[in-house]
């Protein structure tokens, strides 16, 4: 199976027949032999190589959740995925908080950016400091750091006012804890695409256009800025969708059942072919919704160059 | 400092510049979009402001009458671009204020002043097509959508792109873009327009279309213009009056015939044109200068006295055959219709001199010539 998907890639990375940089452009009549000197072979060795890393587990993973020995063939995992207890409260959980995520790392980063590109070269700074640095601290770290506070907090705050919002925040049907925990964990992704897709517009002209207009400040912001931002808030989207939706570590410690704690935790308790064929799935949507994007971005750029 | 606050005649006394151009379309549809006596008066009053170490408007004054396009020239850095900023609303003075009509408009905010600007950059909204740019400020004036649609093509045909209003700023040219731009400005019916630099990301050709065209609108609309810019052509080719501007301060405001032949200091003298200083020396009284064997009448009243340079433009520099004065040709340079010859002086001085190309075929370089200027007021400057 993986050798198949791997020569089919080899296939793909060949030049284009006509590729110009060819050592030398031979015509339809060229031949075999002539059709291989066409390969690069380099390229093709690289190709296979990467090919394998990344194929081989997904194939394998594949032939686990069809491979129901010793029957045979068989689509069963995928049909007990509509069945399989716990997994619908899972996703929904997972989405919620990706949704939670998406909206709060929205409301923090794009005043941010907004502020950094009219502002200093040191607040920039700062921001940006501030936002890679999740990526140093170790998830691990974090959530060790995270059940510190909460002990804390269940020791200290059960005779104040405050515990019943302490109460409320880990409630497991929306865990306020674990939507804080994975804000501070998208920052540095968040930030790069939402700063990217700034940085491709003249924010100071556009919005000093706006006031030009009639349109106060904030006005200006929303009815400018953000609509030229759209493609960078749907890659940040996409990207923060994508982490909250694979996280583990944190969500599992502090004892959330989000859907990659429960993929884990079928796997071990005995649904492994459903849990795996979910993960299948899961992994064709997140394609499909790269594929989407990128399309769409794709259509866009090709707009943009025609005249 | 020159403050002249304005000879009243400079828009009828300017012929337009703006030639027979396919102004036809335009005229008609003129009327309704904008009335003609929308020009407000403009003043700058001591104008202070400094960023950090460097000051950008150092006591600017200028009185800019309704109508009137007046062209601030400058070096970067002179201040220029603050200045209209101002105007504006984009920034503050440290002192001194901005009166539309007398009203003092300094602290009113950006978006409430009524003041359309075209900006350097290509500021047309990225996501918006043509009509719905020119729109937005229609929008967010709350004006209805049957309405700002007619009216959004009304100004893309005063701007003669009538057939672009679906297009998106990504679809259009540079020349496009700042027509959309133009009209985007005078969408709210402003009574001041503001043009900072809006043709200097374009080609030469693209560029001399344009600013004709402004003119024409500019003068069709009778709208109060400042138009800030550092070419020189573009200032003295399409504005009533340039406000020529040095280190923050006004230098000198006047028509363009006469800051190109009566500059009142050196600096305007030497910025707008090309100009000679040769070595001469004043008489005693200061009323005329010796210079290449000649005695001139000195322009305007002067304080120096014993040895100044006289300014002097190249096309009025007479060069003939022969020697006696030491003179030589150095060079020269093929302009066109005419040619300039580099010419050194015995002391070294470097003259240029403007001639017919025919006339200076005859004096290749290393011919001996004399110079000579034409009996007529000059204006000196201490020597350098």
């Amino acid at each position: 199976m993986a050798g198949v998907t791997a020569s089919a890639l080899t296939t793909e990375g060949r030049p284009a027949p006509s590729a110009a940089k060819g050592p030398r452009p031979t015509g339809p009549a060229g031949g075999v032999l002539a059709g291989l000197a066409r390969i690069r072979w380099g390229r093709g060795t690289v190709l296979l190589v990467a090919g394998l890393y990344f194929l081989v587990p997904i194939a394998t993973t594949l032939w686990f959740t069809v491979d129901n020995s010793p029957q045979g063939f068989s689509l069963d995992a995928y049909r007990q995925i509509f069945t399989v207890p716990g997994l619908w409260p899972a996703l929904q959980l997972s989405l919620l908080l990706a949704a939670g995520t998406i909206v709060l790392v929205y409301l923090l980063l794009i005043p941010a950016v907004v502020a950094v590109r009219l502002g200093s070269q040191k607040l920039r700074t700062v921001v940006e400091l501030t936002c890679t640095l999740p990526l140093v601290v170790p998830t691990i770290a974090l959530t060790a750091g995270i059940s510190d506070v909460l002990r804390w907090c269940n020791d200290n705050l059960a005779p104040t006012p405050f515990y019943a919002t302490f109460l409320y925040a880990q409630n497991a049907n929306f865990p306020v804890v674990l939507l804080l925990a994975y804000v501070v964990m998208a920052l540095p992704l968040a930030y790069r695409t939402l700063d990217a897709g700034m940085r491709a517009l003249d924010v100071r002209t556009l919005l000093e256009a706006a006031q030009n207009n009639g349109a106060g400040r904030t006005r200006a912001i929303v009815s400018v800025i953000l609509p030229n931002l759209r493609s960078a808030m749907l890659n940040t989207a996409f990207i923060t969708l994508a982490l909250v939706l694979g996280e583990f570590t944190v969500a599992s410690i502090l004892g959330y059942v989000p859907f990659a704690v429960w993929i884990v935790n079928g796997n071990s308790a005995g649904q492994g072919p459903v849990t795996v064929a979910v993960s299948i799935v899961s992994l064709l949507l997140t394609w499909v919704l790269l594929l989407v994007l990128s399309i769409g971005s794709e259509r866009r750029n090709r707009a943009q160059s025609t005249h | 400092m020159t403050t002249d606050p304005a000879p009243a005649t400079t828009v009828a006394a300017v012929p337009s510049p703006a030639g027979p151009t396919d102004s036809s379309a335009a005229a008609t549809s003129t009327a309704p979009v904008t009335d003609k006596a929308s020009g407000a008066t403009v003043q700058f009053v001591g104008l202070r402001r400094t960023f950090g170490a460097t000051t950008a408007l150092d006591g600017l004054d200028l009185t800019v009458n309704p109508g009137e396009l007046v062209a601030l020239l400058g070096p970067s850095g002179c201040g220029k671009t603050t200045a209209l900023r101002m105007l504006a609303g984009f920034e503050m003075p440290d002192s001194g204020q901005v009166l539309v009509d007398g009203e003092d408009v300094t602290r009113i905010p950006a978006h409430r002043r009524d003041a359309g600007m075209v900006f350097q950059s290509y500021s047309l909204f990225p996501h918006l097509n043509a009509r719905d740019n020119v729109a937005f400020g229609l929008k967010m004036r709350k004006t209805g959508k049957a309405e700002r649609h007619r009216r959004a093509d009304e100004l893309l045909e005063l701007v003669g792109l009538p057939t672009h209003g679906d297009r998106y700023p990504h679809q259009l040219s540079g020349g496009q873009q700042q027509r959309i731009a133009l009209a985007r400005a005078l969408a709210l019916r402003p009574r001041v327009l503001l043009l900072d630099e809006p043709l200097s990301a374009l080609d030469a050709k693209v560029r001399e279309n344009l600013r004709e065209e402004i003119r024409r609108l500019q003068q069709d609309l009778g709208i109060t213009t400042l138009f800030v810019t550092h070419d020189q052509e573009e200032a003295l080719s399409m504005a009533d009056r340039v406000a020529v501007m040095h280190a923050g301060r006004l230098e000198q405001c006047d028509t363009p015939a006469e800051l190109y032949a009566r500059p009142t200091t050196a600096f305007v003298a030497e910025f707008v044109g090309t100009m000679n200083r040769i070595d001469g020396v004043l008489a005693e009284d200061g009323k005329t200068v010796e210079l290449l064997g000649q005695r001139l009448p000195v322009d305007g009243a002067t304080e120096l006295r014993g040895e100044v340079q006289v300014l002097t433009r190249p096309e009025n520099v007479r060069v003939t055959a022969g020697g006696g004065q030491g003179a030589i040709v150095t060079g020269t340079t093929f302009l066109g219709s005419s040619t300039r010859l580099a010419i050194q002086l015995p002391d070294g001085t470097s003259v240029k001199a403007d001639l017919s190309t025919h006339d200076a075929a005859a004096l290749p370089a290393g011919t001996a010539v004399t110079l000579s200027l034409p009996d007529r007021p000059v204006l000196v400057d201490t020597r350098r």
